[in-house]
């Protein structure tokens, strides 16, 4: 038995395989601008972050308020009103967005889903602008300034109901993912032991799909905390302002001050601490949102294992 | 000097009169005119022409070795069947033959397989071009999700055929028995077609390329016994210009089928990792009647697997 | 004397288990306060559109399509939204243009060609860090990057750089993420069984995905591509930003170079700076000014969704 000398060419056509490289070549190229511009937004943050931080005292990070213009550059000013506006968020999304996800999820028949999820995409495609517009001419009237008398027409409170508005989708649906991932088999072993939907949906599902419940939430956070517009048209704070816990007055967020800094109302065009200050905030906003997108995404990570 | 011609071309009368079910018939009982021919070969002197010459194949995923050292040498014009239970590598080394386990992550491939004298994981081989030449069948019927046309003109096309398409898609449909009933429905889609219709669709499509051997990955196992036996017909008409390597998992289609029989088995070693191996090797009736290996032995007769 | 209470047999326990009160409260009460956390939101939403509409209806009915027609203007009898209309419009055709074929070509990568490695899971990681990157961020490196950028090649205009260009740029790297993800999610649901087939008579990686894999996925990565658009269009921040104009402005008659690389602003940027004007006669335009933004919003969901079911009839 031998087999013959060879007879024919298996090195394909050269002209097709150079294509098949040049196109190979064009999509990588593609998926590396990804990371090109990450690169792009960390050096055009840090670089311009310090030289702020160089050219101002320190000491100026500590003061009575925000009031770039002034030299006073108080961060927990900034802080406090960010992450109140964005724990008012949190107490109107978290109930909002975890309770439609669980009807969604565990009880809403086909047809009812049919028309109730399509509802929560719409208000998840609302633009901000237009939920910082009902903040301030709806939300605070009607709700705010009802609840408390004394409330300023622009209030951390409105604008913290506003950005939970704009959250709620986003909780309702990561969470709503992680509870559908629940397998049918555990549900069905819960109703063989006799306990009924309630107690299967809070004992049994809620816990075992408690990752990505809890990665939404965290990323409900992330997404309050960098939001701008909301807080810009609604929160007050247009110039400086000082710092501020109470929730029905104005406050500042780092999103808000940033924008002041760009549009002018506190702009002092140019290389000065007053303008460069906007890059700090953003260092520290790109940062903050950062590190809770990770942590998000242990999360998400965490059921897709177990799944 | 090798004689590449149809063998039946110069087969005694009664030979040429075998019909292809008497090979159906009966387990283990190859056709007249095949045996004829080799054994006319064989008195004449010459050699018999190898479609496959595999040396030493062993087959890796990543760290896992799924097939040990395998040499073999599969004919031309003939079925070889590769049986044995599951994990035993059988799909494995079949995917060896046309380079698809290339497309899997970690797949890593020792030995040589040569075809028409090269080996097909030498350097300058262009895997494309090995596919082309070498058709295959799969499992489950996979049109593309396109006109019944269309799916057979595809290969050619890119392969850069510049004949009349039409002809090439008319005889390819005859080939795989499929043109009468399709011929007024081409522009249609794919999916459209029954079960049995579809995978004869794919036989089709992988014959528009011309290659000269099919893989065939239990082709038969999606699909109803009246489908199967069609299929088992038309494979047997196809070795008139094809040669074929079949996996499967039913022993008695190999027997109906197949001129030669490969039998692998799983050895399982104390890790727990689970390598395939070729057990015996040899003509369908000597494996099936008269095995020489007690694990051929045992798996044929239900002691196992 | 037999004791008058007797405890109960096993068998009398389960009839009172089987038998007894079925309805208890939580299974009333809570899918009740389920819902009603649903329709709360959906309440905001109703009551948002029906509180803008009402506004809206001042300007709208009083001033009709000159409303959109218009340039803009300080005199709100006069203000309209054409220029802002125009804008959104070119920021969108730059956006498609630049973060399409990246982010359409980036996914194919990852999801085709990539080998799984450290390497292909350090983008896709990065990739989804930036798609949480808040929008304002992306503001920032238009203002340091891209203004520049276009300033450098000789298309600053006459604005220094602060034009559609330059906006453009800007969105386009805000919206590449969610165009990768949404592409590579599309082109994983297409079926291996496709793929092998097209290997298996003898086609080249590019001539499957080309021929075969992008054709299946084609109505999904359309859908997201849509949506993506969509939501460029009501992004602000990064524009503002950028320098897009909030006040009046006009390019007279510039040419088209001239306008593509002169001031120009954008919808949700005039509504925006709108809604800031003190005087009570803005208010009824920026609420029509709104209620023109949701209307371009809700015809591009919808054109994705009739799009989505065209095409998705699988032969």
């Amino acid at each position: 038995m031998t087999t013959e000398t060879p007879t024919i060419d298996l090195s394909g056509s050269r002209p097709r395989l150079r294509r098949e490289q040049r196109v190979r070549r064009l999509f990588t190229g593609a998926a590396v601008t990804s990371i090109l511009i990450s690169l792009l937004i960390v050096g055009s943050l840090v670089g311009e972050a310090w030289n702020f931080l160089r050219s101002i005292d320190l000491s100026w990070l500590w003061d009575l308020g925000w009031f770039p213009r002034r030299d006073m550059f108080d961060i927990k000013t900034v802080m406090t009103g960010t992450l109140l506006i964005a724990l008012i968020a949190m107490v109107v999304a978290t109930p909002l967005g975890l309770g439609a996800a669980i009807y969604l999820s565990e009880y809403a028949s086909p047809r009812a889903r049919r028309w109730l999820k399509p509802v929560l995409e719409v208000l998840a495609g609302i633009p901000s602008v237009v939920l910082g517009y009902f903040a301030l001419t709806w939300i605070s009237p009607n709700i705010v300034m009802r609840l408390n008398p004394h409330a300023g027409v622009f209030s951390m409170m409105s604008a913290g109901i506003a950005v939970g508005l704009l959250v709620t989708p986003l909780v309702a649906s990561v969470s709503e993912d992680a509870m559908r991932a629940v397998p049918q088999a555990l549900r069905e072993a819960s109703y063989g032991l006799g306990a009924k939907k309630a107690g299967t949906s809070t004992r049994v599902v809620f816990p075992a799909a408690i990752s990505g419940i809890v990665a939404s939430l965290i990323l409900g956070l992330s997404r309050a905390i960098g939001e701008t517009m909301v807080v810009a048209m609604a929160a007050g704070a247009v110039g400086g302002s000082l710092f501020e816990v109470d929730i029905f007055q104005p406050g500042q967020t780092m999103t808000a001050a940033m924008t002041a800094l760009a549009i002018g109302s506190d702009q002092v065009a140019g290389s000065t601490n007053a303008f460069q200050s906007l890059f700090f905030l953003g260092l520290l906003l790109f940062l903050m949102t950062l590190a809770l997108n990770l942590i998000s995404d242990r999360f998400v990570r965490k059921v897709r294992e177990k799944y | 000097m090798n004689d590449q011609a149809n063998p039946d071309a110069t087969a005694s009368p009664e030979a040429q009169a075998t019909a292809p079910g008497e090979r159906l018939a009966g387990r283990g009982r190859p056709a007249a005119s095949l045996v004829y021919s080799n054994a006319r070969r064989a008195e004449a002197g010459e050699p018999e022409s190898l479609i496959f010459d595999v040396q030493g194949l062993k087959a890796f995923y990543g760290s896992f070795q799924a097939v040990a050292d395998t040499t073999m040498a599969i004919r031309e014009h003939e079925i070889t069947a590769l049986i044995g239970p599951s994990g035993c590598g059988k799909t494995t080394v079949l995917r060896c033959f046309n380079r698809m386990n290339d497309l899997i992550e970690g797949a890593r491939v020792e030995g040589t397989i040569r075809y028409h004298g090269i080996d097909i994981y030498g350097d300058k081989v262009d895997p494309v071009e090995v596919r082309r030449r070498i058709g295959m069948v799969f499992q489950k019927p996979n049109p593309f999700p396109k006109s019944v046309f269309d799916n057979i003109a595809f290969g050619p096309r890119i392969a850069g055929y510049k004949g009349n398409m039409n002809d090439l898609v008319q005889e390819s449909l005859t080939r795989a028995a499929l043109w009468d009933e399709v011929k007024d429905k081409l522009r249609e889609s794919a999916y459209a077609l029954s079960g049995g219709q579809q995978q004869r669709l794919c036989i089709a499509r992988a014959i528009a390329t011309s290659p000269d051997v099919l893989l065939m990955d239990e082709p038969c196992s999606s699909l109803d016994p009246i489908a199967t036996l069609r299929i088992e017909e038309l494979m047997i008409q196809l070795t008139r210009d094809y040669s074929i390597v079949i996996v499967t998992h039913n022993m008695q289609q190999a027997a109906r089928v197949s001129d030669r029989t490969a039998f692998f088995t799983v050895d399982v070693k104390e890790t727990g990792m689970r390598t395939g191996r070729l057990v015996e090797f040899d003509t369908t009736e000597v494996i099936f009647t008269n095995p020489r290996q007690k694990q051929t032995e045992d798996y044929i007769t239900g002691r196992f697997g | 004397m037999v004791a008058r209470t007797a405890p109960p047999s096993t068998t009398d326990l389960v009839r009172q288990a089987i038998q007894g009160r079925r309805f208890g409260w939580g299974d009333v009460a809570f899918p009740a306060a389920l819902l009603l956390a649903l329709l709360f939101a959906l309440l905001f939403l109703a009551t948002l559109l029906v509180d803008i509409f009402i506004k809206a209806w001042d300007a709208l009915a009083g001033r009709g399509w000159s409303v959109v027609t218009n340039p803009l203007s300080l005199n709100a009898d006069t203000a309209g939204l054409w220029q802002s209309i125009m804008g959104s419009l070119a920021l969108a055709a730059v956006v498609a243009a630049l973060a399409f074929p990246i982010g359409i070509g980036a996914a194919i990568y990852l999801e085709e060609y990539a080998p799984d490695n450290r390497f292909t899971r350090f983008i896709n990681t990065n990739i989804r860090n930036l798609a949480g990157v808040p929008s304002i961020v992306y503001g920032i490196l238009g203002f340091t990057i891209f203004v520049r950028f276009v300033r450098a090649v000789g298309a600053g205009g006459g604005v220094g750089g602060k034009n559609l260009l330059a906006g453009g740029l800007t969105l386009a790297a805000l919206v590449l993420p969610i165009v990768i993800i949404t592409t590579a999610e599309a082109l994983r649901a297409v079926p291996v069984s496709i793929r092998e087939a097209g290997f298996g008579v003898g086609a080249t990686r590019w001539e499957v995905i080309r021929h075969h894999v992008v054709p299946y996925a084609a109505p999904g990565i359309l859908t997201g591509t849509v949506l993506t658009l969509a939501r460029a269009f009501g992004e602000t921040a990064p524009l503002l930003l950028v320098g897009a104009a909030t006040g009046f402005f006009s390019v007279g008659s510039a040419g088209l170079l001239g306008k593509a690389t002169g001031p120009y602003t954008a919808l949700p940027v005039t509504i925006f700076s709108w809604a800031r004007q003190p005087g009570a006669e803005f208010r009824s335009l920026t609420a029509a000014a709104i209620v023109v933004l949701l209307a371009v919003l809700l015809t591009a969901n919808a054109a994705a969704i009739i799009l989505r079911n065209r095409f998705e009839r699988k032969w």
